[in-house]
C-alpha cells in the first residue's frame, strides 16, 4: 500500500531471506531451501509430462504445436542474448521444414534421418546465409531475416519448385502422436536447459559481452562475428528441427512453413514472457498459443492476436511475464521512509 | 630481442569523418618499455587516433607498423591479439554481475590460451588474483562485490586488470585518470609503473597533466588532429603552440 | 521489346524508388527503422478509399487528408510506442513491425479485400512513346517521381527543418549540443516517412487493387533497396532502385514475370558477398553505442 501523499517514501526491492541462504552450497543447508530452489523446475518437468495424460487429441495436437513455436521462441530469446534481433525465425523453421520434405519426398529417407539431417543442414545453410550480415549493423540482420522468408516464399510460389503451391504431401508421419509429443516437450525441456547452462558458462558471458559491448570484447581479442555465426547456428538448427518435426508431424510441407507467423509469434513470446531467460519465451509461447486456441478465430486473426498483445506488453511490461513472477518469488517490495 | 626498428612506428595517419578531418597525418615513434602520453585539447583528435591504432576505425591514408609488421587496418581483435591492448573511456563492465566476472572474457581470449601454453587455467582464480594485484582487498572479499556497489575508482582499476590479463606488449589507456579522485590516482600511479618495469610499453592519452607528466617519458601533443608537439613532460608545455591551443590565443 | 522494356524499366525503378525513400529516410535522419512502413503505405490506400468512396470527399481533397493522416498516424506511433524504446534498437524494430503487421491485418479481418478497392487514376489515357504505348498514369507516377526528388533536395539544403534533418542524420551529438530536439525531430522525421509512403500509395495504388499483402510487398522491396543501396544513404536508395528495376523488368521481359522476386532475392546476395554494406553504405565503422 502506498503510503500517504506528503511523506516522503521510496520503494525499496530486497532479496527475500530464503533466496540469499540458497546461494551456492547453501542451498543443501535444509529441505526447505533445496524446495525453494527445485519447486520452480518441478512443477514444470511435472506439469509438462503429466499434462498430456490428460488431454484428448486435440489438446494433445495443440500442445504439440505450443511446443514446437516454444522451440522457435527460445531461439530466438537466444539470438537476443547475443544482442542480434531476428524478425524472421520462419527462415530457420521454413529451411529446416523444406529439407526433411524434400530428402523424404525425394529420397524416401524416414524420420529418424531427415530430421538430424535438417537440424544440422538447415543450421549450417542459414549460418552461411546469414554470415555477411553480422559483421553491419543490428538492423541489417533484421532486414534481411525479414526479407528472406517471404522471399523464398514468393520463389516457391512463382518458379513451383519443391511442390510450388501445392507443397510436397504424403511424407512419412512420426509414429504415434505419443512418441510427436514426448519429442516435442522433451526438445523444449532439452533445449531450455541446454540454453540456460550455456549462458551461464563463460562462453555465455562472451555472448553476453558482445550484446552489451561488443567494442570490449573485440579489444579482449576476441573474434566477435565468429562467436555471433556460431549463436546463429545453434538458433537455426533449433528452428530447423521444428520445421523439420512439423513437416513429419502434418506429414506437408509447403510454402506457409515461410510465412510471417513463424516469425511473429516467437517475438511477441519473448517479449509476453520475458527476453533472457528462456523458460520466459517459453512460458510466452504456451501462454500465446493456448489463448489463440481458446479464442478460437479464422487463420489471419492470429497474427493479429500476438502482435496485439506483442505492442502492450511492450508497452506496459517490457520485463515480460516471467522475470515479473521472478522478481516476485525472489524479492520482496516495501515502502521506505526516506533520510533527510 | 629483434631489432626491426622502432617498437611502434605511426606513419602519416589521417582519418576524415564527412567534412572534419579528425586525424591529420599523425606520425610518431614509440621504443619498447617506453611510457608515452598523448595530450591535447578536446576534439583534437586523441581517441581517434587510438581507435585508428587499434583497428576500430579504417584510416584514409597513413600506416601502423608494430614491431615491423603492418597492422593498419587490421580487425580490432586481431591487433588486441597480436598484444596490443587498449582500454575505454566509457566503462561498462556488467554491472549485476560479481567484480571478478568482469575479468572473465580477457581471459578467454585465444591469446592468453596460447601463452599459457594451451590450457586456460583457472579463469575464476586468475581473475580474482589480478584483481587483487590492482587493489582489490582478497581478505574483505572485495572481488567478490557486484559491481555495480563499486565506486568509479575500482571500475576503472578493474579496466586496468582487464589489459593486464590479456599479457599485453602495449597497453594503450584512454583517459584512465578521468573522475578519480587524488586518492584514487595516487592508488594507481604503482600499478603503471609496475607495468612498466614488467616490460610493458604504455601509452597514455590523458587531460590529467600533472600526473601524467610525472610517469611519462614522453609526451605528444595533438590539437585539431594534427601534431602541434613532441616533447619530455618538463619541456612540452613551454612550447607557444601548446599554450595557444590549450589556452586560446591571447596568451599574456 | 527492347524499347518498351527501357520504358517500363523506367517506370517500375522510379516506382520502386518511390516506394523506398519514405523507409530511407527515416533511417537515415533518425536512425529508426520503421518496419512498419508497409502497413502505413496501405493504410493510406484503404483511408483515400474511405473518403473518397464512402464518404464522398473530392479525390484530390482525399489523397491531401490521407497523407496527413498517415503521417500523424506515423508519429503517433513513434510518440506513443517506439519512443520509449529509444535506443533499444532492437525492441524499436519489433514494435513497428507489429504495428505494421497490426494495420495490414486487421483491414483483410475487418473484410476489405476484393476487386472493389480500387483508386482511380489521375489521368487516364495512353501515350505513345515511339513504338510503345504507356498508360499516362505510369507517365504520371515517374513525374511525381521527379518532382518529389527536386521537393526533397530543396528541403533538406534550405528549410530549418530539413537542415535539422540532415543534422541529426549526420551528427546526432553535435546536433543535440545545437539545440535541436532530437526526439521531437525523430517523431517529425518518422511522421515525415510516413507521409511519403502515402504519396506514394496514391499514385502508385491506382495501377493495381489495394490489398494488404501489398504492404508486405512494399515493406520487402523498400527493404530489398535499402540492402542494396545502403541503409540511410537516399543516393544508395535511388541507384539500386534503378538496378533492382531495371533487373526487374529485364527479367519479366525475357524470361517471364514469375522470376521477378527471384532477382530481388540474387541482388540482396550478391550485394551481401561483394558489399555487405550496400552500394552506398558507410564503411562498416564498429559503432558507438549511445
Amino acid at each position: 500500500m502506498k503510503p500517504a501523499i506528503g511523506m516522503k517514501y521510496r520503494k525499496e526491492r530486497i532479496d527475500r531471506g530464503i533466496k540469499a541462504r540458497t546461494e551456492d552450497i547453501f542451498a543443501l543447508l535444509s529441505f526447505r531451501e533445496m524446495l525453494y530452489l527445485l519447486a520452480p523446475r518441478a512443477i514444470l518437468l511435472l506439469a509438462v509430462f503429466i499434462t498430456p495424460l490428460f488431454l484428448g487429441m486435440y489438446g494433445k495436437k495443440v500442445l504439440i504445436n505450443t511446443a514446437v513455436f516454444a522451440l522457435l521462441a527460445m531461439s530466438w530469446d537466444f539470438l537476443i542474448s547475443v544482442g542480434m534481433v531476428s524478425l524472421g525465425q520462419a527462415l530457420f523453421f521454413g529451411v529446416g521444414a523444406y529439407i526433411a520434405g524434400i530428402l523424404n519426398d525425394s529420397l524416401k529417407w524416414s524420420p529418424l534421418f531427415t530430421i538430424p539431417i535438417a537440424t544440422l543442414g538447415g543450421g549450417a545453410i542459414c549460418s552461411i546465409l546469414l554470415a555477411p550480415v553480422l559483421r553491419l549493423r543490428g538492423v541489417y540482420f533484421a532486414m534481411v531475416t525479414l526479407a528472406m522468408p517471404l522471399m523464398l516464399m514468393r520463389i516457391i510460389e512463382a518458379t513451383k519448385i519443391f511442390g510450388g503451391t501445392e507443397g510436397l504431401h504424403g511424407l512419412a508421419p512420426l509414429p504415434g502422436v505419443w512418441l510427436e509429443l514426448y519429442l516435442s516437450l522433451g526438445m523444449v525441456i532439452a533445449v531450455l536447459f541446454f540454453l540456460r547452462r550455456l549462458i551461464n558458462t563463460d562462453y555465455g558471458l562472451v555472448l553476453s559481452g558482445i550484446r552489451d559491448n561488443d567494442r570490449s570484447v573485440l579489444s579482449s581479442g576476441i573474434n566477435i562475428y565468429w562467436y555471433k555465426m556460431q549463436a546463429v547456428f545453434v538458433a537455426s538448427a533449433i528452428g530447423a528441427f521444428a520445421g523439420a518435426f512439423m513437416t513429419h508431424a502434418y506429414m506437408f510441407v509447403g510454402m506457409p512453413a515461410f510465412e510471417l507467423d513463424y516469425s511473429i509469434l516467437p517475438i511477441a513470446a519473448g517479449v509476453v514472457g520475458g527476453t533472457g531467460t528462456f523458460a520466459g519465451s517459453m512460458l510466452g509461447a504456451f501462454i500465446l498459443v493456448t489463448l489463440s486456441e481458446i479464442l478460437r478465430g479464422v487463420g489471419g486473426v492470429r497474427i493479429v492476436f500476438y502482435s496485439v498483445f506483442l505492442v502492450i506488453f511492450i508497452v506496459v511490461l517490457p520485463e515480460g511475464i516471467f522475470h515479473y513472477l521472478q522478481r516476485k518469488y525472489h524479492q520482496f517490495e516495501r515502502w521506505v521512509k526516506v533520510e533527510e | 630481442m629483434k631489432d626491426n626498428g622502432p617498437f611502434l612506428q605511426v606513419s602519416n595517419l589521417s582519418k576524415r569523418f564527412g567534412g572534419v578531418q579528425a586525424v591529420d597525418s599523425v606520425s610518431f615513434e614509440l621504443r619498447q618499455g617506453e611510457m608515452l602520453g598523448i595530450i591535447g585539447p578536446n576534439g583534437s583528435g586523441k581517441t581517434t587516433l587510438i581507435n585508428l591504432i587499434t583497428g576500430f576505425y579504417k584510416p584514409n591514408a597513413g600506416k601502423v607498423l608494430y614491431q615491423g609488421k603492418d597492422i593498419t587496418g587490421l580487425m580490432p581483435y586481431k591487433i588486441a591479439d597480436l598484444g596490443i591492448v587498449r582500454t575505454f573511456q566509457m566503462v561498462r563492465p556488467f554491472y549485476q554481475l560479481p567484480a571478478f566476472k568482469n575479468l572473465i572474457i580477457p581471459l578467454y581470449s585465444p591469446r592468453v590460451k596460447r601463452l599459457a601454453g594451451g590450457k586456460y587455467g583457472d579463469r575464476d582464480a586468475i581473475a580474482i588474483d589480478l584483481l587483487e594485484e590492482v587493489g582489490f582487498e582478497r581478505e574483505s572479499l572485495v572481488p567478490y562485490k557486484i559491481t555495480s556497489a563499486l565506486p568509479h575508482g575500482y571500475l576503472k582499476k578493474m579496466e586496468l586488470a582487464r589489459s593486464i590479463a590479456m599479457r599485453p606488449e602495449l597497453v594503450i589507456l584512454d583517459e584512465l585518470f578521468s573522475g578519480l579522485s587524488m586518492a584514487e590516482l595516487a592508488s594507481m600511479l604503482p600499478i603503471i609503473e609496475k607495468m612498466i618495469s614488467e616490460g610493458i610499453t604504455i601509452i597514455m592519452v590523458e587531460h590529467r597533466l600533472k600526473e601524467l607528466f610525472r610517469i611519462a617519458n614522453r609526451v605528444i601533443v595533438l590539437n585539431h588532429g594534427t601534431k602541434i608537439a613532441e616533447d619530455i613532460p618538463k619541456d612540452v608545455m613551454k612550447s607557444e603552440e601548446v599554450k595557444k591551443a590549450y589556452l586560446g590565443t591571447e596568451v599574456t | 521489346m527492347f524499347q518498351g522494356m527501357l520504358i517500363y524499366g523506367l517506370i517500375n525503378s522510379v516506382i520502386l524508388a518511390l516506394v523506398t525513400l519514405g523507409f530511407n529516410l527515416t533511417f537515415g535522419i533518425s536512425g529508426v527503422a520503421n518496419f512498419g512502413y508497409g502497413g502505413l503505405y496501405i493504410l493510406a490506400g484503404y483511408t483515400i478509399w474511405i473518403l473518397f468512396n464512402l464518404l464522398k470527399i473530392p479525390y484530390l481533397v482525399a489523397i491531401v487528408l490521407s497523407i496527413l493522416f498517415t503521417a500523424f498516424i506515423g508519429g503517433l506511433m513513434y510518440r506513443f510506442i517506439l519512443l520509449r524504446l529509444r535506443g533499444l534498437t532492437n525492441l524499436e524494430v519489433i514494435a513497428s513491425l507489429a504495428v505494421g503487421v497490426i494495420i495490414l491485418e486487421m483491414f483483410r479481418v475487418a473484410g476489405f479485400i476484393g476487386f472493389e478497392y480500387t483508386l482511380p487514376g489521375f489521368i487516364s489515357g495512353s501515350v505513345p512513346i515511339g513504338e510503345t504505348l504507356v498508360d499516362a498514369q505510369r507517365l504520371f507516377i515517374v513525374g511525381i517521381g521527379m518532382v518529389l526528388a527536386l521537393f526533397l533536395w530543396i528541403f533538406t539544403r534550405y528549410t530549418k527543418t530539413g537542415l535539422a534533418f540532415r543534422g541529426i542524420a549526420q551528427e546526432e551529438r553535435t546536433a543535440l549540443v545545437l539545440g535541436i530536439n532530437s526526439d521531437k525531430m525523430a517523431t517529425l522525421s518518422v511522421a515525415f516517412g510516413s507521409g511519403l509512403a502515402a504519396i506514394a500509395a496514391a499514385v502508385i495504388l491506382p495501377l493495381g487493387i489495394i490489398a494488404g499483402e501489398g504492404g508486405y510487398t512494399v515493406l520487402l522491396n523498400a527493404v530489398a533497396v535499402c540492402i542494396v543501396g545502403g541503409l540511410g544513404s537516399p543516393g544508395g536508395a535511388v541507384v539500386a532502385s534503378f538496378i533492382i528495376g531495371y533487373a526487374q523488368t529485364f527479367t519479366a521481359t525475357y524470361l517471364g514475370s514469375h522470376w521477378t522476386m527471384i532477382v530481388s532475392l540474387l541482388a540482396i546476395i550478391l550485394i551481401l558477398v561483394i558489399k555487405p554494406s550496400g552500394l552506398y553504405g558507410k564503411q562498416k565503422e564498429i559503432e558507438e553505442k549511445v
